[in-house]
Protein backbone atom coordinates (compact mmCIF):
# COMPACT_ATOMS: atom_id res chain seq x y z
CA UNK A 1 0.00 0.00 0.00
CA UNK A 2 2.67 2.71 0.70
CA UNK A 3 4.21 2.00 -2.39
CA UNK A 4 0.74 3.28 -3.93
CA UNK A 5 1.72 6.69 -4.38
CA UNK A 6 4.63 6.13 -6.70
CA UNK A 7 2.83 3.78 -9.30
CA UNK A 8 2.29 6.37 -12.50
CA UNK A 9 -1.67 5.70 -13.49
CA UNK A 10 -2.78 7.53 -16.66
CA UNK A 11 -6.13 8.36 -17.40
CA UNK A 12 -5.98 5.94 -20.05
CA UNK A 13 -4.79 2.83 -17.76
CA UNK A 14 -7.81 3.70 -15.51
CA UNK A 15 -10.22 3.54 -19.29
CA UNK A 16 -8.18 0.46 -20.17
CA UNK A 17 -8.89 -1.00 -16.65
CA UNK A 18 -12.66 0.05 -16.58
CA UNK A 19 -13.25 -2.13 -20.58
CA UNK A 20 -11.02 -5.13 -19.30
CA UNK A 21 -7.95 -3.77 -21.70
CA UNK A 22 -4.77 -3.76 -19.23
CA UNK A 23 -2.58 -6.53 -19.49
CA UNK A 24 -2.28 -8.13 -16.12
CA UNK A 25 0.49 -7.30 -14.02
CA UNK A 26 -0.60 -3.45 -14.72
CA UNK A 27 -4.06 -4.43 -14.03
CA UNK A 28 -2.90 -5.04 -10.73
CA UNK A 29 -1.03 -2.22 -9.90
CA UNK A 30 -4.25 0.05 -10.91
CA UNK A 31 -6.56 -2.30 -8.73
CA UNK A 32 -3.85 -1.38 -5.90
CA UNK A 33 -3.68 2.18 -6.77
CA UNK A 34 -7.70 2.47 -6.91
CA UNK A 35 -7.91 0.63 -3.64
CA UNK A 36 -6.67 3.74 -1.56
CA UNK A 37 -8.62 6.34 -3.33
CA UNK A 38 -12.56 6.23 -2.87
CA UNK A 39 -12.88 8.90 -5.26
CA UNK A 40 -11.07 7.20 -8.25
CA UNK A 41 -12.81 4.14 -7.65
CA UNK A 42 -16.18 5.21 -7.77
CA UNK A 43 -15.39 7.35 -10.95
CA UNK A 44 -14.37 3.81 -12.79
CA UNK A 45 -17.43 1.67 -11.19
CA UNK A 46 -19.15 4.17 -12.89
CA UNK A 47 -18.01 3.91 -16.36
CA UNK A 48 -18.26 0.23 -15.75
CA UNK A 49 -21.92 -0.07 -14.84
CA UNK A 50 -22.24 2.91 -17.87
CA UNK A 51 -20.51 0.06 -20.61
CA UNK A 52 -23.13 -2.65 -19.10
CA UNK A 53 -25.86 -0.19 -19.30
CA UNK A 54 -25.06 0.49 -22.85
CA UNK A 55 -25.20 -2.73 -23.54
CA UNK A 56 -28.44 -3.55 -21.83
CA UNK A 57 -30.10 -1.18 -23.76
CA UNK A 58 -28.39 -2.16 -27.31
CA UNK A 59 -28.01 -6.30 -26.89
CA UNK A 60 -31.88 -6.68 -27.84
CA UNK A 61 -31.12 -5.21 -31.54
CA UNK A 62 -28.64 -8.66 -31.88
CA UNK A 63 -32.29 -10.59 -31.83
CA UNK A 64 -33.74 -8.80 -34.13
CA UNK A 65 -34.67 -10.63 -37.12
CA UNK A 66 -32.56 -8.74 -39.96
CA UNK A 67 -34.70 -6.65 -42.00
CA UNK A 68 -35.50 -7.95 -45.62
CA UNK A 69 -33.71 -4.72 -47.68
CA UNK A 70 -30.02 -5.50 -46.20
CA UNK A 71 -28.68 -7.65 -48.85
CA UNK A 72 -26.78 -11.07 -47.70
CA UNK A 73 -24.44 -11.47 -50.29
CA UNK A 74 -23.32 -9.94 -53.40
CA UNK A 75 -26.42 -9.17 -55.45
CA UNK A 76 -26.90 -7.82 -59.01
CA UNK A 77 -24.81 -4.80 -59.13
CA UNK A 78 -21.88 -6.86 -59.37
CA UNK A 79 -21.93 -7.31 -63.04
CA UNK A 80 -19.84 -8.91 -65.61
CA UNK A 81 -18.11 -5.14 -66.66
CA UNK A 82 -17.12 -4.72 -63.19
CA UNK A 83 -15.08 -7.89 -63.30
CA UNK A 84 -13.91 -7.00 -66.76
CA UNK A 85 -13.13 -3.22 -65.54
CA UNK A 86 -11.55 -5.24 -62.53
CA UNK A 87 -9.43 -7.45 -65.06
CA UNK A 88 -8.32 -4.33 -67.14
CA UNK A 89 -7.08 -2.07 -64.31
CA UNK A 90 -5.10 -5.24 -62.74
CA UNK A 91 -3.53 -5.17 -66.45
CA UNK A 92 -3.10 -1.65 -65.96
CA UNK A 93 -1.16 -1.82 -62.87
CA UNK A 94 1.33 -4.39 -63.97
CA UNK A 95 1.43 -2.97 -67.21
CA UNK A 96 2.06 0.78 -65.67
CA UNK A 97 4.17 -0.61 -62.55
CA UNK A 98 7.67 -0.86 -64.22
CA UNK A 99 7.12 3.04 -65.37
CA UNK A 100 5.97 3.67 -61.76
CA UNK A 101 8.58 2.52 -59.58
CA UNK A 102 11.10 4.46 -62.13
CA UNK A 103 8.94 7.22 -61.94
CA UNK A 104 8.60 7.40 -58.40
CA UNK A 105 12.34 6.54 -57.33
CA UNK A 106 14.23 8.55 -59.93
CA UNK A 107 12.72 10.52 -61.74
CA UNK A 108 11.55 14.09 -60.39
CA UNK A 109 8.03 15.02 -60.94
CA UNK A 110 6.79 17.70 -63.45
CA UNK A 111 7.40 20.88 -62.08
CA UNK A 112 3.63 21.33 -61.67
CA UNK A 113 3.77 18.77 -58.99
CA UNK A 114 6.54 20.04 -57.05
CA UNK A 115 5.10 23.08 -55.48
CA UNK A 116 2.12 22.70 -53.46
CA UNK A 117 0.98 25.87 -52.53
CA UNK A 118 -1.54 25.41 -49.35
CA UNK A 119 -4.29 27.53 -49.14
CA UNK A 120 -7.15 28.89 -47.10
CA UNK A 121 -10.28 28.78 -47.54
CA UNK A 122 -10.75 32.55 -48.53
CA UNK A 123 -7.98 32.40 -51.08
CA UNK A 124 -9.66 29.55 -52.41
CA UNK A 125 -10.17 29.49 -56.33
CA UNK A 126 -13.95 29.53 -56.57
CA UNK A 127 -14.03 26.14 -58.97
CA UNK A 128 -12.47 24.69 -56.23
CA UNK A 129 -14.78 26.09 -53.69
CA UNK A 130 -17.46 24.62 -56.10
CA UNK A 131 -16.14 21.48 -56.57
CA UNK A 132 -15.54 20.94 -52.41
CA UNK A 133 -19.26 21.92 -51.87
CA UNK A 134 -20.43 19.09 -55.07
CA UNK A 135 -18.24 16.16 -53.13
CA UNK A 136 -20.16 17.11 -49.82
CA UNK A 137 -23.53 16.72 -52.24
CA UNK A 138 -22.94 13.91 -54.17
CA UNK A 139 -20.51 11.61 -52.51
CA UNK A 140 -22.71 10.84 -49.68
CA UNK A 141 -25.24 9.51 -51.92
CA UNK A 142 -25.01 5.63 -51.74
CA UNK A 143 -28.04 4.66 -54.79
CA UNK A 144 -27.42 7.25 -56.88
CA UNK A 145 -23.76 8.88 -56.76
CA UNK A 146 -24.00 9.52 -60.77
CA UNK A 147 -25.93 10.09 -63.71
CA UNK A 148 -23.87 7.65 -66.08
CA UNK A 149 -22.21 4.73 -64.17
CA UNK A 150 -18.50 3.57 -65.25
CA UNK A 151 -20.16 0.54 -67.26
CA UNK A 152 -21.41 3.08 -69.92
CA UNK A 153 -17.91 4.90 -70.23
CA UNK A 154 -18.35 5.35 -73.65
CA UNK A 155 -21.46 7.32 -73.68
CA UNK A 156 -20.03 9.19 -70.36
CA UNK A 157 -17.24 10.60 -72.71
CA UNK A 158 -19.38 11.55 -75.40
CA UNK A 159 -21.67 13.35 -73.52
CA UNK A 160 -19.39 15.12 -71.22
CA UNK A 161 -16.90 16.13 -73.83
CA UNK A 162 -19.65 17.37 -76.27
CA UNK A 163 -21.32 19.03 -73.45
CA UNK A 164 -17.80 20.83 -71.92
CA UNK A 165 -16.78 20.80 -75.67
CA UNK A 166 -13.70 19.84 -75.18
CA UNK A 167 -12.45 15.82 -75.21
CA UNK A 168 -12.76 14.56 -71.64
CA UNK A 169 -11.91 11.42 -70.08
CA UNK A 170 -12.39 9.77 -66.65
CA UNK A 171 -8.72 9.50 -66.02
CA UNK A 172 -7.86 5.55 -64.18
CA UNK A 173 -6.98 5.60 -60.78
CA UNK A 174 -6.65 2.10 -60.23
CA UNK A 175 -2.83 2.42 -59.46
CA UNK A 176 -3.43 4.60 -56.55
CA UNK A 177 -6.46 2.57 -55.38
CA UNK A 178 -9.94 4.06 -56.64
CA UNK A 179 -12.16 3.07 -59.08
CA UNK A 180 -14.32 5.02 -61.44
CA UNK A 181 -17.94 4.66 -60.54
CA UNK A 182 -19.41 7.20 -63.16
CA UNK A 183 -19.92 10.89 -63.88
CA UNK A 184 -22.61 13.75 -64.10
CA UNK A 185 -22.95 17.05 -65.11
CA UNK A 186 -23.06 20.03 -62.98
CA UNK A 187 -23.74 23.77 -63.13
CA UNK A 188 -20.86 25.67 -63.22
CA UNK A 189 -20.51 29.62 -62.91
CA UNK A 190 -20.80 30.21 -66.73
CA UNK A 191 -21.48 27.03 -68.13
CA UNK A 192 -21.61 22.78 -67.35
CA UNK A 193 -19.02 21.27 -65.47
CA UNK A 194 -17.91 17.76 -65.09
CA UNK A 195 -17.65 15.91 -62.32
CA UNK A 196 -15.99 11.67 -61.67
CA UNK A 197 -16.30 9.93 -58.59
CA UNK A 198 -14.72 7.21 -57.80
CA UNK A 199 -13.99 4.81 -54.33
CA UNK A 200 -11.55 2.85 -52.84
CA UNK A 201 -11.79 -0.30 -51.72
CA UNK A 202 -13.20 1.27 -47.89
CA UNK A 203 -15.78 2.87 -49.69
CA UNK A 204 -14.07 6.10 -49.21
CA UNK A 205 -15.12 8.35 -52.56
CA UNK A 206 -13.19 10.77 -54.08
CA UNK A 207 -14.52 13.07 -56.79
CA UNK A 208 -12.80 14.78 -59.98
CA UNK A 209 -14.05 18.00 -60.73
CA UNK A 210 -13.00 19.45 -64.18
CA UNK A 211 -14.15 22.89 -65.85
CA UNK A 212 -13.11 25.04 -68.62
CA UNK A 213 -13.99 28.25 -66.77
CA UNK A 214 -10.76 28.56 -64.64
CA UNK A 215 -8.41 28.99 -68.09
CA UNK A 216 -8.23 32.71 -68.09
CA UNK A 217 -6.26 32.63 -64.63
CA UNK A 218 -3.35 30.69 -66.59
CA UNK A 219 -1.87 26.98 -65.55
CA UNK A 220 -0.83 27.29 -61.54
CA UNK A 221 0.73 24.90 -59.54
CA UNK A 222 -0.97 22.55 -57.44
CA UNK A 223 -2.70 23.71 -54.54
CA UNK A 224 -3.95 22.25 -51.55
CA UNK A 225 -6.85 23.50 -49.57
CA UNK A 226 -9.04 22.42 -46.68
CA UNK A 227 -13.02 22.82 -45.93
CA UNK A 228 -13.95 21.10 -42.66
CA UNK A 229 -13.22 17.76 -43.72
CA UNK A 230 -12.58 17.89 -47.11
CA UNK A 231 -9.84 17.99 -48.51
CA UNK A 232 -8.87 19.35 -51.81
CA UNK A 233 -6.28 19.27 -54.55
CA UNK A 234 -6.73 21.80 -57.72
CA UNK A 235 -4.67 23.15 -60.67
CA UNK A 236 -5.15 24.74 -64.40
CA UNK A 237 -3.33 23.21 -66.58
CA UNK A 238 -4.23 24.20 -70.25
CA UNK A 239 -8.43 24.53 -70.55
CA UNK A 240 -9.42 23.10 -67.95
CA UNK A 241 -9.38 23.44 -63.92
CA UNK A 242 -9.12 20.62 -62.44
CA UNK A 243 -9.83 19.54 -58.13
CA UNK A 244 -9.65 16.24 -56.45
CA UNK A 245 -12.10 16.28 -53.49
CA UNK A 246 -12.39 13.62 -50.94
CA UNK A 247 -11.62 12.75 -47.32
CA UNK A 248 -8.82 11.32 -47.46
CA UNK A 249 -6.01 13.01 -46.41
CA UNK A 250 -3.37 15.50 -47.73
CA UNK A 251 -0.62 12.63 -49.10
CA UNK A 252 -3.11 10.25 -50.46
CA UNK A 253 -4.74 13.10 -52.72
CA UNK A 254 -1.61 14.50 -53.59
CA UNK A 255 -0.66 10.77 -55.26
CA UNK A 256 -3.94 11.11 -56.82
CA UNK A 257 -3.52 14.21 -58.34
CA UNK A 258 0.11 13.05 -60.00
CA UNK A 259 -1.82 10.34 -61.39
CA UNK A 260 -4.68 12.79 -62.70
CA UNK A 261 -1.95 14.89 -64.21
CA UNK A 262 -0.05 12.35 -65.92
CA UNK A 263 -2.86 11.01 -67.44
CA UNK A 264 -4.42 14.35 -68.57
CA UNK A 265 -1.59 16.51 -69.47
CA UNK A 266 -0.59 17.35 -72.59
CA UNK A 267 1.35 14.52 -73.58
CA UNK A 268 3.44 16.55 -76.15
CA UNK A 269 7.05 17.19 -74.50
CA UNK A 270 7.36 20.44 -75.47
CA UNK A 271 4.27 21.36 -74.23
CA UNK A 272 4.88 20.06 -70.93
CA UNK A 273 8.47 21.99 -70.52
CA UNK A 274 6.06 25.43 -71.35
CA UNK A 275 4.51 24.53 -68.52
CA UNK A 276 7.13 23.88 -66.08
CA UNK A 277 8.42 27.64 -67.37
CA UNK A 278 5.44 29.54 -65.76
CA UNK A 279 4.11 26.90 -62.74
CA UNK A 280 5.63 28.80 -59.88
CA UNK A 281 2.37 29.25 -57.18
CA UNK B 1 -15.26 -15.99 -51.65
CA UNK B 2 -17.75 -18.51 -49.71
CA UNK B 3 -15.95 -18.02 -46.66
CA UNK B 4 -16.03 -14.15 -46.05
CA UNK B 5 -19.53 -13.91 -47.40
CA UNK B 6 -20.67 -15.95 -44.30
CA UNK B 7 -18.13 -13.58 -41.91
CA UNK B 8 -19.60 -10.37 -43.48
CA UNK B 9 -23.46 -11.61 -43.06
CA UNK B 10 -22.30 -12.78 -39.10
CA UNK B 11 -21.39 -9.10 -39.01
CA UNK B 12 -24.79 -8.01 -39.80
CA UNK B 13 -26.52 -8.20 -36.05
CA UNK B 14 -23.40 -6.01 -34.19
CA UNK B 15 -23.35 -3.50 -37.19
CA UNK B 16 -27.18 -3.06 -36.64
CA UNK B 17 -26.40 -2.73 -32.87
CA UNK B 18 -23.98 -0.61 -33.31
CA UNK B 19 -25.58 1.75 -36.21
CA UNK B 20 -28.56 1.80 -33.35
CA UNK B 21 -26.75 3.32 -30.98
CA UNK B 22 -25.07 5.76 -33.53
CA UNK B 23 -28.00 7.07 -34.93
CA UNK B 24 -30.42 6.10 -31.87
CA UNK B 25 -33.04 5.81 -34.89
CA UNK B 26 -34.15 1.97 -36.54
CA UNK B 27 -34.41 3.03 -39.65
CA UNK B 28 -31.65 5.10 -39.67
CA UNK B 29 -29.30 2.69 -38.55
CA UNK B 30 -30.46 0.29 -41.52
CA UNK B 31 -30.40 2.58 -43.61
CA UNK B 32 -26.46 3.04 -42.45
CA UNK B 33 -26.30 -0.91 -42.52
CA UNK B 34 -27.34 -0.95 -45.67
CA UNK B 35 -25.21 1.23 -47.43
CA UNK B 36 -23.10 -0.05 -45.65
CA UNK B 37 -23.29 -3.89 -47.06
CA UNK B 38 -24.10 -2.81 -50.41
CA UNK B 39 -20.05 -0.62 -50.21
CA UNK B 40 -18.96 -4.36 -49.27
CA UNK B 41 -20.51 -6.06 -51.71
CA UNK B 42 -19.32 -3.94 -54.35
CA UNK B 43 -15.64 -3.97 -53.04
CA UNK B 44 -15.54 -7.32 -52.03
CA UNK B 45 -13.53 -8.36 -54.89
CA UNK B 46 -11.03 -5.89 -54.28
CA UNK B 47 -10.87 -6.45 -50.69
CA UNK B 48 -7.47 -8.65 -50.44
CA UNK B 49 -8.28 -10.41 -47.40
CA UNK B 50 -5.62 -7.91 -45.11
CA UNK B 51 -7.74 -7.09 -42.16
CA UNK B 52 -10.10 -8.95 -40.62
CA UNK B 53 -13.72 -8.31 -42.02
CA UNK B 54 -15.57 -7.26 -39.39
CA UNK B 55 -12.97 -4.09 -38.82
CA UNK B 56 -13.17 -3.36 -42.61
CA UNK B 57 -16.74 -3.23 -42.34
CA UNK B 58 -17.48 -0.93 -39.30
CA UNK B 59 -14.67 1.27 -41.26
CA UNK B 60 -17.25 0.94 -44.20
CA UNK B 61 -19.92 1.76 -41.61
CA UNK B 62 -18.07 5.11 -40.36
CA UNK B 63 -17.39 6.06 -43.59
CA UNK B 64 -21.00 6.20 -44.41
CA UNK B 65 -21.31 7.84 -41.29
CA UNK B 66 -19.12 10.27 -41.81
CA UNK B 67 -20.16 11.11 -45.74
CA UNK B 68 -23.72 11.40 -44.55
CA UNK B 69 -22.72 13.82 -41.82
CA UNK B 70 -21.45 15.78 -44.47
CA UNK B 71 -24.41 15.60 -46.37
CA UNK B 72 -26.05 17.20 -43.25
CA UNK B 73 -23.37 19.84 -42.67
CA UNK B 74 -23.95 21.01 -46.07
CA UNK B 75 -27.32 22.22 -45.13
CA UNK B 76 -26.62 24.82 -42.28
CA UNK B 77 -29.17 22.99 -40.23
CA UNK B 78 -26.47 22.08 -36.99
CA UNK B 79 -22.72 21.34 -36.56
CA UNK B 80 -21.18 17.93 -36.72
CA UNK B 81 -20.80 16.15 -33.98
CA UNK B 82 -23.86 17.80 -31.48
CA UNK B 83 -27.00 16.05 -31.49
CA UNK B 84 -26.97 15.61 -35.08
CA UNK B 85 -29.16 12.71 -36.70
CA UNK B 86 -32.74 12.84 -36.53
CA UNK B 87 -35.14 12.69 -33.06
CA UNK B 88 -34.64 9.53 -31.62
CA UNK B 89 -37.63 7.04 -31.34
CA UNK B 90 -37.00 3.87 -29.93
CA UNK B 91 -40.54 2.24 -30.15
CA UNK B 92 -39.22 -1.21 -28.83
CA UNK B 93 -38.22 -0.36 -25.50
CA UNK B 94 -39.26 -0.28 -22.09
CA UNK B 95 -40.25 2.76 -20.61
CA UNK B 96 -38.31 2.48 -17.61
CA UNK B 97 -36.93 5.83 -17.54
CA UNK B 98 -33.32 5.00 -16.75
CA UNK B 99 -33.49 3.36 -20.16
CA UNK B 100 -34.64 6.18 -21.73
CA UNK B 101 -32.50 8.07 -20.20
CA UNK B 102 -29.58 7.42 -21.18
CA UNK B 103 -30.83 6.66 -24.64
CA UNK B 104 -31.12 10.78 -24.69
CA UNK B 105 -28.09 11.00 -22.70
CA UNK B 106 -26.63 8.70 -25.59
CA UNK B 107 -27.53 11.00 -28.64
CA UNK B 108 -26.49 13.97 -26.60
CA UNK B 109 -23.00 13.10 -26.86
CA UNK B 110 -21.16 14.46 -29.96
CA UNK B 111 -20.98 11.42 -32.81
CA UNK B 112 -17.67 11.59 -32.88
CA UNK B 113 -17.12 10.51 -29.14
CA UNK B 114 -20.53 8.10 -29.12
CA UNK B 115 -19.05 6.32 -31.67
CA UNK B 116 -15.94 5.56 -29.59
CA UNK B 117 -17.84 4.97 -26.49
CA UNK B 118 -20.12 2.55 -28.08
CA UNK B 119 -17.09 1.08 -30.09
CA UNK B 120 -15.98 0.50 -26.18
CA UNK B 121 -18.79 -0.62 -24.43
CA UNK B 122 -20.82 -2.57 -26.52
CA UNK B 123 -18.47 -3.74 -29.64
CA UNK B 124 -16.49 -4.46 -26.86
CA UNK B 125 -13.78 -3.40 -29.34
CA UNK B 126 -9.62 -2.57 -28.08
CA UNK B 127 -8.52 0.67 -28.49
CA UNK B 128 -6.03 -0.37 -31.28
CA UNK B 129 -8.79 -1.84 -33.41
CA UNK B 130 -11.26 1.42 -33.10
CA UNK B 131 -8.08 3.89 -34.16
CA UNK B 132 -7.87 1.55 -37.25
CA UNK B 133 -11.59 1.58 -38.18
CA UNK B 134 -12.29 5.23 -37.10
CA UNK B 135 -8.60 5.83 -38.98
CA UNK B 136 -7.22 8.37 -35.94
CA UNK B 137 -4.47 7.98 -34.23
CA UNK B 138 -4.71 5.99 -30.88
CA UNK B 139 -4.38 8.79 -28.43
CA UNK B 140 -7.47 10.19 -30.25
CA UNK B 141 -9.19 6.93 -29.68
CA UNK B 142 -8.59 7.93 -25.86
CA UNK B 143 -9.49 11.86 -25.35
CA UNK B 144 -12.88 10.76 -27.28
CA UNK B 145 -13.73 8.15 -25.26
CA UNK B 146 -12.61 10.49 -21.83
CA UNK B 147 -14.66 13.23 -22.78
CA UNK B 148 -17.46 11.03 -23.69
CA UNK B 149 -18.08 9.55 -20.42
CA UNK B 150 -16.88 12.70 -18.30
CA UNK B 151 -20.48 13.77 -20.70
CA UNK B 152 -22.18 11.16 -20.27
CA UNK B 153 -21.66 10.85 -16.91
CA UNK B 154 -22.64 14.49 -16.42
CA UNK B 155 -26.03 14.35 -18.62
CA UNK B 156 -26.98 10.93 -16.40
CA UNK B 157 -26.36 12.93 -13.11
CA UNK B 158 -27.93 16.40 -14.13
CA UNK B 159 -31.23 13.73 -15.20
CA UNK B 160 -31.11 12.10 -11.86
CA UNK B 161 -30.95 15.24 -9.72
CA UNK B 162 -33.82 16.30 -12.09
CA UNK B 163 -36.34 13.56 -11.66
CA UNK B 164 -35.51 13.21 -7.92
CA UNK B 165 -36.55 16.70 -7.66
CA UNK B 166 -39.87 15.73 -10.06
CA UNK B 167 -40.67 12.93 -7.22
CA UNK B 168 -40.09 15.38 -4.49
CA UNK B 169 -42.54 18.10 -5.88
Amino acid sequence: MSENGKILVTEADLHAYADGQLPEPRRSQVEAFLAGRPEERARVDAWVRDNQALRALLDPVLDEPIPVRLPLAPGRRVLPWRQFAMAASIAFVSAAAGWLSRGMLHEPAPQPLAGVGVDQMQSMAGFARRAAVAHVVYSPDVRRPVELGADQEDQLVAWLSKRLNAPLKPPHLGRVGYELIGGRLLPGEQGPVAQFMYHDPYGQRLTLYVTREAAAAGDTAFRFAQDGPVNVFYWVDGRFGYAISAGAGKNVLHLVAQEVYRQLAPTDIDQRQVHEGKSKP
Amino acid sequence: MQDLTAQIVACIPSLRRYARGLTGSRDTADDLVQDTLERAWNRIALWRGRDDPRAWLFSILHNVFIDRFRAQRASPVEAMGEEEVDAPVRATQTDMLEVRDLDNALLRLPADQRAVLLLVAVERMNYEQIANALDIPLGTVMSRLSRARERLRAILTASETVSRLKVVK
